[in-house]
């Protein structure tokens, strides 16, 4: 009944499942989709199911889909919420392309996701919400429960709101506030109809409510509601079972782009032995990394709720001068307004990083719904010739090492560093094995510590533009030392002693040496992978970012159908691998699947002459794989 | 850290090498000086001070000190102080700025780091114009300024930087000027004293663009009359002869120069740097209407306020000793993690 691999049908039940009157039918991965008011916490339903679903041992990815608006008036499309969940017995890398089940908590969520769902789809209402003034709201002439709209799918109608307002009477809570316990009746009835556990949800309950007591029976009574609900009411002919996903062994924890950049940047501040100093302004998607960091003082972090975007990235300079790992978090419109001091910062050759959590532009755009657009503005958006290093994530857990690599790059070259994430890799998550902390590579902050120069008459001195010959990196001396003293700024400085010098032939040779500076971080970094498995591919894909996902998973496809395509993920933005061009060459097309018109392909079409097609989208969501495959099937003819 | 005490040191010490870059006659000069010879009494080391500045004429001044200093960009240096003063509170930290720098281009911050008190020195040089860019109007230029880019005159009401200070909760607020080395000397010290965000006015003049323009409560001859020394618990008082003319308060709040003969020594208004209520110092920053009717110098409000610096050390400090020290591995668990064998 359910699209997808159907296994053989058992009646073997799991321990934590009660036995009923139900099959148990096996699949290798269902796609749930949990919609509702902005209100109704659809967020905490979807993040609950999928973490009871790692727990269980199934891999998992997902994608929360939500307003900008806190709470759009309630019952209209505006003010829908989402969140999409991809589970399965088997490594997956994106949370899905179509949902199996859609949870709809009233008439607006099953409008705006109907589009969705294809024919033969289960959708799983709340038929209490389906009364007169929302479906007016939702602009539904008729009640599509019952115009026979819906005959191409499985609706299930359950009256979530009054069976919740039922089984909450004794916990004493009143019928209002029982109301908002309906969307653990929805997890409940999910988690049945997915044999999921229950008993780690009911603790979860108990601990996250834990001090509104009444407030947490009645979440407990809802759910349990909601899971007996689907075992007794015979509405269901069977339930569904998807088992553990095999993993590498080790431990295991749940994590979102956010939460693993901010672990990142803690790790990476105590692998390099150097406070953290956060300056940042409040900004979706990007707030989460500034939350997470505040309430890690343990670690000795400083947070700066900055006043605005451009005191944020100037107090991270100022604690980068001062020695700290001075670190600026924000989304596309903070990263406008940290341009200036941006340019500042490669002037004085200080470490210093920049995260941007991209989102959909321009101006304020999309708030809350992902782009990659932002790839030229981190690239070129400064006057002058003003290069840095910019290094994107390709799936959450990855920011965890992405953050780590920054400030590698940063401290060892004295620059700062532009971390491209996403809104779609911030609060997505998925099953990440942790690495060994006590194995990572430490970072050498490299102080300088004596003079370095001796003055004509004979004094020893310290000139700040000395440069290593290697990295061509030039000491960093905080504040602190006698006898290195030293004055930096943001105008043309002479090489070596670092004084104000306006001369032409100096301004271009320091020109040439800061873009030097950052061509040469291309022998300091991995060459690219080509993943071409039979080595005679003539397509070329190219990812960034968290595009990563979706062309992995559509080259897998593709390849499934019998035909040739190469797939290489760029990691490093700037400066590109070093083999960047003679992989490009090796290839008759290149195709580039980007979330923006196309920025990617246009600067490896002017730096190395090849055709480089683009592939684009910007609806402020992923790709689908489905759509990669269609894109590389369309180049290679069909089959 | 070192512990060995603190070396002597002359104003040659506190000098850089680089030649000094102002318009001969430039009031900056006489600032330069006074700090640069006042360094040596402040009982500090030169590789624990730190000048910042934004952009402007003012703020080539850390290229002439001999100590750590940064020349960043327009009107960003408080943010960057912000950074730098409270991840190291064993610096001491200096902001050069000027009128457009501080007032116009960088209002945000000067406000936000007066507020949150956070141990900067913040100098102003008052000129009245923009120099850098050759002679246009500033935030703190009389209405009706004709300059380049106001040949009609100007228009905007301008800023009365003490009472801007005041009004963003700053804890120590000063004005001094340029022709009076020991007046800058005192003011600036009183400003390293304090535990916190100290903001002084330096009335400075620019003689290429804007000559002239505190002349009349400035220059040898008109200063007994027209500047009013603030002295901390003294009757408000000033004039040629000393004490003949005074300030008192009337019964609705509003302050007015009198003659203290006339008014009676009793009836003067005591000046109270430490009152908590910074509405008197206000009202004193408002005696004048500008640099043409006497004006009150010295230091106008030194409250002690929690810095802010000290403050966000000692949270992590509170942490520490309730979490211990923070544990990366555990960090990473700090979820929960589930095991595969």
């Amino acid at each position: 009944m359910i699209p997808g691999t159907t296994r053989a049908a058992t009646n073997e039940m799991r321990q934590s499942v009660a036995s009923g009157t139900q099959q148990t039918e096996q699949l290798d991965q269902v796609i749930v989709r949990f919609a509702g008011d902005s209100g109704d916490g659809m967020q905490l339903t979807g993040d609950r199911f999928t973490t009871s679903s790692a727990h269980f041992g199934n891999d998992m990815s997902t994608f929360p889909d939500f307003p900008a608006e806190i709470r759009a008036p309630a019952g209209t499309l505006n003010g829908v919420s989402a969140f999409q969940v991809h589970i399965s017995d088997h490594d997956i890398l994106t949370p899905g392309d179509a949902p199996n089940v859609l949870v709809a908590m009233n008439p607006a969520a099953l409008k705006a996701n109907l589009d969705l769902m294809a024919k033969g789809t289960i959708l799983l209402v709340n038929s209490d919400a389906f009364e007169e003034r929302n479906l007016t709201k939702a602009g539904y002439a008729e009640n599509p429960l019952s115009d026979g709209s819906l005959g191409a799918y499985t609706v299930y109608e359950v009256p979530m709101t009054s069976i919740t307002q039922e089984v909450c009477k004794e916990a004493g809570v009143k019928p209002r506030d029982a109301e908002r316990s309906k969307n653990f009746f929805a997890l409940g009835l999910v988690s049945w109809l997915y044999t999921r556990p229950i008993d780690p949800t009911l603790e979860w309950i108990t601990e996250r409510f834990g001090s509104k007591p009444q407030v947490a029976e009645a979440n407990r009574r809802a759910f349990r509601a909601g899971f007996d609900f689907g075992e007794t009411a015979e509405l269901f002919e069977s339930n569904y079972e998807v088992r553990p996903a095999t993993f590498e062994p080790g431990e295991y924890v749940q994590v979102t782009g956010n939460s693993a950049l901010a672990w990142g940047l803690i790790t990476a501040s105590r692998l390099a032995g150097l406070p953290l100093f956060l300056g940042s302004y409040p900004i979706t998607p990007a707030s989460d990394i500034l939350h997470e960091l505040s309430r890690r003082k343990e670690f000795g972090i400083r947070t700066f709720q900055a006043e605005d975007e451009i005191a944020g990235i100037g107090a991270a300079l100022g604690a980068a001068f001062g020695g700290s790992l001075g670190v600026t978090t924000t989304s596309g419109p903070g990263l406008d307004l940290k341009s200036e001091t941006i340019g500042l910062a490669i002037n004085l050759e200080l470490p210093l990083l920049i995260v941007d959590v991209q989102r959909g532009g321009p101006s304020t755009g999309l708030p809350t719904k992902t782009e990659q657009a932002d790839l030229l503005h981190a690239m070129y958006g400064r006057h002058g010739e003003a290069p840095l290093p910019i290094i994107a994530p390709q799936n959450p857990s990855d920011c965890f090492a992405v953050a780590i690599e920054a400030t590698r790059l940063a401290v060892k070259y004295r620059t700062p560093v532009i971390m491209l994430s996403d809104g779609y890799l911030a609060n997505g998550a998925e099953p990440w094995r942790l690495p060994d902390v006590d194995a990572l590579e430490p970072i050498d902050p490299a102080f300088a510590s004596e003079p370095n120069h001796i003055d004509d008459d004979g004094t020893a001195s310290f000139w700040p533009y000395i440069r290593d010959p290697e990295t061509l990196a030039r000491p960093w001396a905080p504040p602190g030392l006698p006898g290195l003293e030293h004055r930096i700024g943001g105008l043309e400085k002479a090489d070596g002693s670092g004084n104000v010098d306006y001369e032409g032939v100096n301004h271009e040779l320091m020109v040439h040496l800061r873009r030097n500076k950052i061509a040469g971080i291309a022998d300091d970094i991995p060459l690219l992978e080509v993943n071409d498995e039979t080595g005679d591919a003539q397509l070329l894909l190219v990812s960034w970012g968290s595009t990563y996902a979706a062309v992995a998973a559509g080259v897998k496809r593709v390849r499934a159908r019998g035909m040739k395509v190469a797939h290489a993920h760029l990691r490093y933005l700037n400066p590109f691998p070093s083999n960047l061009g003679e992989v490009l060459d090796r290839y008759t097309q290149v195709l580039v699947p980007e979330i923006n018109l196309g920025q990617l392909s246009r600067i490896l079409r002017a730096d190395f002459l090849v055709d480089a097609q683009s592939y684009n989208k910007v609806q402020g969501v992923p790709f689908r794989v489905g759509e990669i495959e269609a894109a590389i099937v369309a180049l290679l003819g069909g089959m | 850290m070192t512990t060995t005490a603190v070396p002597v040191t002359t104003r040659k010490d506190w000098s850089s090498d680089q030649e000094v870059r102002w318009c001969p006659g430039c009031g900056d000069y006489s600032i330069l000086a006074a700090v640069q010879m006042m360094m040596p009494d402040l009982g500090v080391r030169r590789e624990s001070t730190v000048f910042l500045s934004g952009i402007g004429c003012a703020a080539r001044f850390p290229y002439y000190m001999n100590t750590y200093g940064m020349h960043s960009i327009h009107g960003r240096a408080p943010a960057i102080a912000t950074g730098l003063a409270t991840s190291r509170p064993d610096l001491d930290v200096w902001v050069i700025s000027g009128d457009g720098d501080a007032l116009s281009i960088g209002g945000n911050h000067l406000i936000h780091a007066l507020r949150r008190n956070v141990r900067v020195n913040i100098l102003m040089f008052n000129n009245q114009i923009y120099g850098l860019t050759k002679g246009q109007y500033s935030p703190t230029s009389e209405v009706a300024k004709v300059t380049k880019s106001t040949p009609f005159g100007s228009l905007d009401t301008p800023f009365n930087p003490v009472s801007l200070a005041l009004g963003a909760e700053a804890s120590f607020v000063a004005r001094t000027h340029d022709m009076d080395r020991a007046h800058m000397q005192e003011t600036f010290r009183r400003a390293h004293q304090h535990n916190g965000a100290a903001f002084v006015e330096v009335l400075q003049n620019c003689n290429v663009f804007n000559d002239g323009a505190f002349e009349k409560i400035t220059s040898r001859d008109n200063r007994p009359s027209m500047l009013i020394p603030l002295a901390h618990n003294q009757p408000i008082t000033f004039g040629p002869e000393g004490e003949e003319r005074g300030v008192i308060q009337r019964s609705d709040g509003r302050l007015e120069i009198v003659s203290v003969a006339d008014a009676g020594t009793d009836s003067l208004l005591v000046h109270d740097e430490n009152r908590a209520d910074p509405s008197l110092a206000f009202a004193l920053s408002r005696l004048a209407q500008g640099p043409y009717e006497p004006t009150p110098i010295g230091v106008f409000r030194a409250v002690e306020r929690p810095e802010y610096g000290a403050q966000m050390s000692e949270q992590i400090v509170q942490t520490q000793e309730k979490r211990g020290l923070g544990d990366v591995a555990a960090l990473l668990r700090s979820g929960s993690s589930w095991t595969v064998d």
